[in-house]
């Protein structure tokens, strides 16, 4: 079974960023057959801190990291201040191991009082993500207060487009184990080897 | 099986009176314990090797000579050497000459080092770090086992008809092990070569040094050096023992709260929880402690660490006291009665010239 993470960093309870999220997987749903599994990062902010300060995840907090390395796809929503991502949500993508996101089909979403925050997408969540070297699909969503109320039809065919797009990244992409240096170790002949010249002189 | 302990050696204020040791008391502190570990009864004491502040001890083979002079039966050793921005021609020289010095009674841990700036301050790149680590290694080995060396190699001007002196100690080069806390390229070198692997089994979860163990484990066997269960293993840990535990807890807590690592984070219960960290009676460091045979299978060398995050000399020689009266033979006891026959002891010079002198006769 295909299986979606949903990454939502809103603080608040209930929150404008977790409704985004939900809506963005649902969207995503009505394309592809998909498990998701939610992670709101609010419970895991202290222990996200403790990760940073330690260098490694207590055990809820690896929990919510293997679902979303595991994952075949990634939905991810801040709330946007400052105009960027929160620090929350930096944090937590910042103690994933490296390469963790490579070629991950991933979906952007963010939200903000007005309209005006919603280039944060594109100049800070979508480098970020760029340089994880993740798949990010070409629309990312951004839901300010008012398109929570109103005629306007535009969120609602935004967050279709956009889980349009993750599904069509997830369907045409079968998932493949990363390599890991402990399941298939590189001989030391050929670490030996690197070097060329390692090797006494004969 | 043996026990002792490894200091990193740093210089760090006391956060219960703000007294912060100078570079003079901490050098002194660091030999005062290494004499104090023999007096209880451990084999093995380690010293780290570092090249900035807050950390005193950038020469070990000079601190670990001294303590050589004033010991008899102590086992001196490293935690870790750095291959990656040491001459390994100066490695091969240093620790000659302490064998020749201490009788013997010396082997030594490589490890990379993962202080970026250091690097450039010896002329190397941290980013060659894994390739340092195996030409340097590769070239230690051929200086202190061949008597005339032709070599070259990526990091160092080639060498023509060089002859590392002093030779090692009746012909037997130091024991060594391979330290590392994320790289499956060192658990491998340890593994081809037949070396020991130590895991420092600090500061983390147990989870992530057991994939490095058994990485090398399994390699061990590959390379045909004896069964997967045969390899030589060592672990760190770190303890904090008052007689009763309530104490320990009450008096290591803001040590633990303001450590360098892992200080300001997690709370002492869920780190102890979470990582090898002891903080309690002996009898709990002795329960702890033989878990750890559990998750990584018979091993050589329990090596402690006692004396970091500003706790005072006169605290860290009573926790020497307390792991030479109460932990140590409990766990000798312990460990030796659960030891397969087939699993051997670390290897010391004895052992290792024991060994040489019968392949030499066959």
């Amino acid at each position: 079974m295909t299986t979606i993470a949903v990454v939502s960093a809103g603080l608040s309870e209930p929150s404008s960023t977790r409704l985004l999220a939900d809506r963005l997987a649902a969207a995503v749903q009505r394309e592809a057959q998909a498990e998701v599994r939610v992670i709101n990062l609010r419970e895991h902010a202290h222990d996200i801190a403790d990760n940073l300060l330690t260098g490694f995840p207590p055990p809820a907090l690896r929990t919510a990291i293997d679902t979303v390395v595991e994952a075949d796809a990634l939905i991810a929503v801040s709330p946007i201040f400052n105009a960027s991502y929160s620090g929350l949500f930096k944090s937590f993508f910042d103690v994933l191991e490296p390469d963790s996101l490579a070629g991950k089909p991933v979906l952007l979403g963010a939200t903000g009082g007005t309209a005006r925050h919603s280039l944060a997408l594109e100049h800070a969540l979508r480098p970020m993500f760029a340089y994880l070297r993740a798949t990010v699909a070409p629309t990312a969503v951004f839901a300010a207060t008012e398109d929570w109320g109103g005629d306007d039809q535009g969120l609602a065919d935004r967050v279709a487009s956009a889980g349009r797009e993750l599904a069509d990244l997830v369907n045409g992409k079968p998932s493949r184990p990363r390599p890991n240096g402990f399941d298939d170790p590189i001989p030391f002949e050929q670490l030996l080897g690197r070097g060329e010249l390692t090797r006494p002189a004969d | 099986m043996q026990f002792g302990i490894f200091t990193v050696g740093d210089v760090t204020t006391d956060p219960t009176t703000g007294t912060t040791p100078t570079e003079a008391e901490r050098i002194q502190g660091m030999v005062t314990i290494a004499l104090k570990a023999e007096e209880v009864g451990l084999d093995v004491f380690a010293t780290g090797e570092h090249h900035n502040p807050p950390f005193v001890p950038s020469s070990p083979t000079t601190m670990l000579g001294y303590v050589a002079a004033r010991t008899e039966r102590l086992i001196l050793s490293t935690s870790t050497t750095l291959i990656t921005t040491n001459d390994p021609v100066k490695i091969a020289e240093d620790f000659a000459m302490l064998q020749h010095l201490a009788g013997g009674r010396v082997d030594l841990m490589m490890g990379r080092g993962n202080t970026g700036p250091v690097y450039p301050w010896f002329g190397k790149d941290i980013r060659d770090g894994i390739d340092l680590a195996i030409e340097n290694y590769a070239l230690l080995r051929g200086l202190w086992r061949e008597d005339v060396v032709d070599w070259e190699g990526r990091f160092r001007t080639p060498l023509r008809s060089f002859t590392s002196t002093p030779r090692p100690l009746d012909g037997v080069p130091p024991f060594v092990w391979h330290g590392s806390i994320r790289s499956p390229e060192i658990a491998e070198q340890a593994a081809y070569y037949g070396d020991g692997f130590f895991a420092n089994n600090i500061f983390w979860p147990r989870e992530h040094f057991i994939r490095l163990v058994n990485l090398y484990r399994a390699r061990f066997e590959h390379y045909g050096h004896g069964k997967a269960e045969q390899a030589i293993v060592g672990l760190g840990g770190q303890v904090f023992m008052r007689k009763n535990s309530q104490d320990a807890v009450r008096e290591f807590r803001p040590y633990f709260d303001n450590a360098p690592v892992y200080g300001h984070g997690p709370s002492l219960e869920d780190f102890t929880d979470q990582t090898p960290l002891t903080v309690g009676s002996p009898q709990e460091v002795i329960d702890k402690t033989l878990t750890f045979r559990d998750s990584f299978g018979d091993y050589q060398r329990q090596l402690f660490l006692v004396d970091h995050a500003g706790l005072p000399l006169k605290t860290v020689l009573e926790q020497l006291d307390l792991l030479g009266e109460e932990v140590i033979p409990v766990l000798r006891k312990e460990f030796a009665a659960l030891r397969p026959a087939n699993v051997p002891e670390a290897p010391t010079h004895q052992s290792l010239l024991a060994a040489s002198t019968v392949q030499a006769a066959r």
